[in-house]
């Protein structure tokens, strides 16, 4: 690659500028406003708003009809579907879809963002109640309780790994793609990413730090929640069931 | 109109107000325009698909065999390939291009990467998952550590292992459409290129979805035959 | 009076000839019209020099209906000069392109004298001048300093436009920018994301017009029309070449305080390259930019947004109408 090409390298990840963007601030590369620095909150503020309400609409929406699915152990070929449509459908062709047929503006991208939410929270929730094993359910049934019982207190609490892998899957993919709501109408830290001729190549690459960095923080924040709701019992076992950072994000196959 | 605009040299035309223009969804545009259009690049985002697949198997596999007895690696590989995971593939493909510069390997390294933690944490869990007594039962039998590993851990670990490249291959299916950042063609680059025309985007996110079903279903035949005791349990 | 009836009617005889028939030069020349500011000149048909086989170049465009078309169009009046051309047409953002031309990936690309001021040559977009001469030959001093040759512009500018549709021209009795002064709290506009923190853009019409809009909606490029079309906004910053202005009927507001800088095409070649290639490089491209003008800019764009023709397809119709090539 030669001297040129190392300098490539090195004027590729100024790291330095980059941070010293997202800490401190300037002027903006065309002139005339400010940018980086606390300019940035808001646009965090925007892009945590628009995660948190996508992500609970879609665990208001997906979790009961899932669990109840799940439960009654019907309908798996619509989930295999479900699982394999909401991965493959790429999220600029949702956010385009979104745009032609829905519209701009919060609500909208909020309603693209929380069907782009749905598939793992609602796959990962159906299979976690389906896989536990029937004698369990069995047994359960046998002490007299009634089958919104066993859910509450027999599946549920052994399905909490996988479920929590659904929800942190789907926090990470709508940051992801809440980085291009602002071409929706939704000014996110993807401001940036997508006006480089006024950030430049610092902002460009100090906004994607950030939201890898916001990716990872919520990531290992929802592990820990995870590991305090875990039932004690289930704790004993593998890193995955006590839910380290990364590992419970499984997205589960449907045979 | 204008004198000029007749006398000028390129042709003005008359545009009807017709399904295109209006950028609807429009059948018989797509009938007609599908082989020219769309073709190439499916073949194109296929290839890359597969192509960054295999390349992540390979690596994560090649990880997760030396993780499964080193155990304390397993840690590490993990946040690591959580990173590469994490960064927002539009970002990474940004990054890559000043390196790796424009075309198919640009493309392949960013997927691969992405593919790496689904893989791995996969073959380490189904690994893991052996149960006891069956790895006690091949060493009584007089089977080598290396024996054990590769004629009773991996075949029993194969359903997770399978479970993990069908996850991944469905989510590269998704993730290659931004491949055209790198200028490695596929159906992204037909997304992008009239965002808004409906036809366009529902034909190209179709094809998509299209692929991913047909991939997973071949993954998932691929795992049926090659673990043919689990079939004999459920019966 | 029949005297003039009767020019009349040969003219419209005539005019009815020059639109059925091709616009090949010896055509033209019998029904040419009294109007001298005809855009074009008669073309003439690229010759192509063999001593030109040898040399290759590779023309490089961003990835955009425009830079499309005119990546394809000097791709392949170069062809046609006898050059072996190589095409990557694909780009990205122009800061990509620039690298692309210094590393030698491409030798040449279209490149608009305003962008590359602000994204090259950090030219605060307040102090691009205003007159599209001056900020070529400014544009063409810097490119100089990188080893860069710009060849002379293109007669037609892409810059930014407010636009609104003919309803709410009507509605407002607005026709310059600085009208909508009063009217500005009633009205959203639309543009992209980075148009808000643009001096060229949102900035400018806040500070150099004072108007307070109700609202900004940042959009994708791509949906700056679709905005108007649809209701979403009441006003949209378009470009000046868009096919989309004459097919929806859309207005454009004049731009009295002049805060929209010139955008015009220059084909920036790799010195070496240029001067590898010879002249006929240079002339061919000079050659075929004499029909760039902005109505027929927004021609080609809309038969690539509009009609859904490819880029190179369009690219080829041009050059035949036009007659630089058979």
């Amino acid at each position: 690659m030669g001297p040129g090409g190392t300098g490539m390298i090195l004027a590729a990840f100024d790291f330095g500028d980059a941070i010293d963007f997202i800490v401190n601030g300037r002027e903006s590369v065309t002139g005339g406003v400010r940018i980086g620095g606390s300019e940035l909150l808001p646009q965090l503020w925007r892009h945590l708003e628009l995660t948190g309400a996508a992500v609970g609409i879609a665990c208001a929406v997906a979790l009961p009809l899932a669990l109840w699915l799940g439960h009654l152990r019907k309908g798996q070929f619509a989930v295999a579907s479900i699982a394999n449509v909401g991965r493959a459908v790429p999220s600029l062709a949702l956010i385009g879809f979104a745009v032609a047929y829905i519209g701009l503006g919060f609500p909208n991208a909020l309603l693209a963002l929380t069907l782009l939410a749905i598939p793992p929270i609602f796959v990962n929730a159906y299979v976690g109640i389906a896989q536990v094993e029937p004698d369990i359910v069995d047994a359960a049934r046998g002490q007299g309780m009634t089958e919104p019982e066993i859910v509450r207190k027999v599946e549920l609490p052994l399905a909490v790994p996988l479920v929590f892998g659904g929800v942190r899957t789907s926090v990470v993919n709508v940051i992801a793609t809440a980085t291009i709501a602002p071409l929706i109408g939704v000014v996110t830290l993807g401001d940036a990413i997508v006006s480089p001729q006024v950030y430049g190549d610092a902002g460009q690459l100090g906004a994607a730090i950030c939201v890898a960095a916001l990716a990872i923080t919520a990531e290992v924040t929802l592990a820990l929640i995870q590991m305090l709701v875990t039932p004690k019992g289930l704790k004993v076992s593998s890193p995955r069931r006590r839910g380290f950072p990364f590992m419970s994000m499984r997205r589960v196959e449907v045979s | 109109m204008s004198w000029l605009t007749l006398f000028a040299q390129v042709q003005i035309h008359h545009r009807a107000s017709d399904c295109e223009s209006n950028n609807g969804f429009c059948p018989d545009w797509i009938i007609k325009n599908f082989g020219d259009r769309y073709v190439d690049p499916f073949f194109r985002h296929l290839e890359l698909v597969l192509i960054s697949v295999l390349v992540g198997f390979v690596i994560a596999f090649a990880l997760g065999i030396v993780a499964h007895r080193r155990r304390w690696l397993v840690g590490p590989v993990i946040g690591l390939t959580g990173v590469l995971y994490t960064i927002p593939s539009v970002a990474a493909f940004l990054l890559l291009v000043p390196i790796t510069g424009f075309g198919l390997l640009t493309a392949v390294i960013a997927l691969s990467s992405y593919t790496l933690l689904i893989i791995f944490r996969n073959v380490v869990a189904g690994l893991a998952a052996a149960p006891a007594e069956a790895r006690d039962a091949a060493l009584g039998m007089g089977l080598t550590d290396n024996q054990v590993l590769w004629r009773v851990e991996v075949p029993l670990a194969l359903p997770e292992i399978f479970a993990g490249v069908r996850i991944a291959t469905t989510t590269t299916v998704g993730l290659a459409a931004l491949a055209f950042f790198a200028n490695a063609g596929g159906l992204g680059g037909l997304i992008f290129g009239d965002l808004v025309f409906k036809s366009n985007v529902v034909v190209a996110g179709g094809l998509c979805i299209v692929m991913a079903f047909v991939l997973d279903g071949l993954l998932l035949f691929a795992q049926r035959l090659s673990t043919p005791w689990v079939r004999a349990a459920r019966a | 009076m029949r005297n003039i009836a009767a020019a009349l009617a040969a003219l419209i005889a005539a005019a009815g000839l020059a639109a059925c028939g091709s616009s090949s030069s010896s055509d033209t020349s019998s029904s040419k019209p009294t109007s001298s500011a005809s855009s074009g000149s008669t073309g003439q048909v690229i010759q192509s020099n063999p001593a030109n086989k040898k040399v290759t170049v590779t023309i490089g465009s961003k990835n955009f209906t425009e830079e499309f078309i005119l990546g394809n169009i000097y791709a392949q009046a170069l062809k046609a000069a006898g050059y072996n051309v190589k095409t990557q047409l694909n780009l990205g953002s122009e800061q990509i392109a620039l690298k692309a031309l210094k590393s030698g990936q491409i030798d040449a690309y279209p490149e608009y004298t305003g962008t590359a001021l602000t994204s090259f040559f950090k030219v605060k977009t307040t102090s691009i001048p205003t007159d599209p001469a001056k900020a070529y030959d400014q544009a063409k001093a810097d490119f100089a300093q990188q080893g860069l040759t710009a060849l002379p512009p293109t007669p037609f500018t892409d810059s930014n436009a407010v636009a609104v549709t003919q309803a709410t021209a009507k509605k407002l009795g607005i026709k310059n920018i600085s009208d909508l002064k009063s009217k500005a709290s009633t009205i959203t506009l639309a543009g992209t994301p980075e148009c808000r923190q643009r001096q060229d853009c949102l900035l400018g019409l806040q500070q150099v017009y004072g108007l307070k809009f109700k609202s900004f909606t940042p959009v994708d490029p791509s949906l700056r029309h679709e905005v108007l079309q649809k209701g979403q906004a009441d006003a949209s910053i378009v470009f000046t070449t868009d096919g989309q202005i004459k097919a929806n009927k859309e207005v454009l507001l004049n731009d009295d305080k002049n805060i929209f800088p010139p955008y015009n095409i220059t084909m920036v070649v790799n010195d070496k390259v240029l001067q590898k290639a010879g002249p006929d490089f240079a002339k061919t491209i000079a050659l075929v930019q004499k029909g760039m003008t902005t109505p027929v800019l927004q021609e080609l764009n809309s038969r690539v947004d509009l009609d859904k023709q490819k880029p190179a397809a369009v690219a080829t119709e041009y050059l035949k109408e036009s007659g630089y090539t058979k």
